[in-house]
């Protein structure tokens, strides 16, 4: 019965596919939203046990860690520098706030708080010198020596990843940039964080979630190591609006990225794992939809390349 | 023709396989085109209106032996365009040329398959399917044999380029599954045609091995190996090869039958000598 009930959810979700017989054939477990029988999902067009995906994913992530950064350059042709700027813009970080980044791996997202943050911090010294020009000059150079040390005011951000390859890699890139104030690296799963309640002020996940087999219980863990007042940013592969665009991706992502992961990477079932991986995630309303129930208010979306990725944003209030 | 291919299917096992009674014969009777029974390429994707899940259940469906990746043409252009370049640009990327020779293989490949149909004791090669593997080899059976025998030769080899038979690349992109195991038997007979042209596996050698290859099989990743590869050699290296080297590997190549068409697993006891008399190897020159 529930496999009919299936069935007729598939062809009514998917009524835009031109295969709805192949639909009906394999209707259950194909599909991006079909129904699957109690203690499976999806990996990639894959159906597997749950216990089975989270391993699957621990392995892709484990051999493309070291080439994660370049592929990412290939794939996007360098556009992913570009969303987590936006992203960071749009978190908007004053000295001092406390950031979580979830499936952080190799440290994009920390690397960039941790820029955005100093630069607030100097514009504000700048301010505040600007409105003292009367002080003497011990305590002009007194208010230079203080925070130079730490992190300006206090900020600090904690990079936690189930996968310790990509934590490796993280942690590499940091000691060669110069990063080590203010930056710590652990090892979690998003669906069960190592942390106590209500210790971060922005919790963010950028190209995380859809490998999580429990997004339901990721978004809670983020309720809830939240403080009243936090905000939670997702950015994530999402479904494209534009039909002509859309085609294109579609051919782009299954002709181009795998053959890009075979030759850059010599892996090619890992990116055929990630292109499928995007197709199954849901779209942008249902994400929102998801993302309230967790408890979330004022939850917002927004649309980056024509739908090609989304930040999703949320608030504990 | 059908027999040997069922015969060598039910050998390989283990790979998925569409029923002919399936959705998708269904449609290819549908659209009136022939359904690709037995071959496992899929026609060139002219419908775009296909979803991009769709396209990759099909292909999926199409997995004809463990570890094989359908692709479309345009992958495969691709696939052999990256290849060659990462090849040329890393050249320890092994794995880049072994690609491109899948990729670019087929009307080579089909050539030689061919070539070992016609003959008594390539034709047993393709039915009993032998692979050539540490776990199969007796490597201590062999270092006993007495120095001359192919057997001891290709051991001596092994170990004084500190090689493994079982670095091979398995194969992925060849979408016929006997056409597999041909380019998986030349991959594996490449170490013992080092040991009876005499070559090490340093630089050098393998052009030479390359050259001799491209002659007897025809495969563009040899041709393109032999004429790219002594791009990075120095002047002296260069000179030793066209001058003596290449001319010999080439004769060789033209003097000899297929080299695929020789059952070398029981030929260890046979002298190196006698050995490439039989094929048709000329004699190693002396650098």
């Amino acid at each position: 019965m529930a496999a009919s009930i299936g069935a007729v959810v598939c062809r009514a979700l998917h009524s835009r596919r031109h295969g709805k017989f192949l639909s009906i054939g394999r209707g259950l477990f194909s599909g991006a939203r079909c129904l699957v029988a109690e203690g499976e999902t999806h990996f990639g067009f894959q159906t597997v046990s749950e216990t089975e995906k989270g391993e699957k994913v621990y392995h892709v992530f484990e051999s493309v860690a070291k080439k994660y950064d370049i592929m990412n350059d290939s794939m996007s042709l360098g556009i992913h520098r570009l969303w987590k700027d936006i992203l960071l813009h749009q978190m908007n970080p004053y000295p001092g706030t406390q950031l979580l980044d979830v499936a952080g791996g190799t440290g994009d997202i920390a690397f960039r708080f941790i820029n955005y943050v100093r630069s607030q911090w100097e514009h504000q010294i700048r301010q505040k010198l600007k409105s003292h020009q009367n002080l003497s000059w011990q305590e002009i150079s007194k208010s230079y020596q203080e925070e130079e040390l730490k992190l300006p005011g206090g900020s600090q951000v904690v990079v936690c990843d189930i996968n310790k390859e990509m934590l490796k890699v993280g942690k590499q890139k940091a000691q060669h940039l110069g990063y080590s104030e203010g930056l710590s690296w652990v090892v979690g799963n998003a669906e069960e964080l190592p942390f106590n309640d209500s210790k971060f002020d922005v919790y963010t996940i950028a190209f995380g979630i859809r490998n999580v087999t429990h997004i339901d219980q990721a978004l809670q863990e983020a309720y809830r190591v939240l403080k009243p007042g936090g905000r939670f940013l997702c950015l994530e592969f999402s479904q494209v609006n534009n039909p002509l665009f859309s085609r294109l991706y579609d051919l782009y992502s299954f002709q181009v990225i795998p053959v890009l992961g075979e030759i850059i990477a010599g892996d090619w079932k890992s990116y055929q794992y990630l292109v499928e991986s995007i197709r199954h995630f849901p779209a942008q309303e249902e994400f929102k939809a998801m993302i309230e129930d967790a408890g979330f208010l004022k939850v917002e979306y927004r649309n980056l390349t024509s739908g090609i990725v989304a930040i999703h944003s949320g608030f504990k209030l | 023709m059908l027999p040997i291919g069922w015969l060598g299917r039910a050998r390989m096992g283990g790979w998925l396989r569409r029923a002919p009674g399936s959705l998708r014969g269904l449609r290819h009777l549908a659209l009136g085109s022939p359904a690709p029974i037995g071959r496992g390429y899929r026609p060139p994707h002219t419908d775009l209106t296909v979803t991009a899940e769709e396209h990759v259940d099909e292909e999926r469906y199409y997995q004809l032996y463990p570890g094989h990746i359908p692709t479309s043409p345009l992958q495969k252009a691709l696939l052999s365009a990256g290849a060659a370049f990462m090849a040329l640009y890393n050249p320890y990327r092994h794995d880049m040329v072994a690609v491109l020779g899948e990729t670019t293989g087929t009307s080579a490949l089909q050539s030689l398959r061919d070539k070992m149909r016609h003959d008594p004791e390539g034709y047993q090669i393709l039915q009993e399917r032998p692979r050539i593997r540490l776990s199969t080899l007796d490597v201590t059976g062999l270092r006993g044999l007495p120095d001359g025998t192919f057997g001891r030769e290709y051991v001596r080899f092994l170990d004084s380029n500190r090689v493994s038979p079982d670095t091979r690349m398995p194969v992925k992109f060849v979408d016929d599954e006997e056409l597999a195991y041909v380019i998986q038997r030349y991959r594996e007979v490449h170490d013992l045609m080092h040991t009876l042209l005499g070559m090490p596996t340093n630089m050098l050698g393998e052009i030479v091995v390359k050259w001799f290859e491209a002659v007897q099989t025809g495969l563009p990743m040899c041709i393109l190996g032999a004429v790219f590869g002594p791009v990075r050699l120095n002047a002296r290296k260069l000179q030793i090869l066209t001058t003596e080297l290449i001319p010999w590997a080439v004769r060789s190549g033209l003097n000899a039958s297929c080299v695929l068409n020789f059952y070398y697993e029981n030929r260890w006891e046979q002298t190196v000598e006698s050995l490439r008399e039989e094929i048709g190897i000329l004699h190693p020159p002396t650098i």
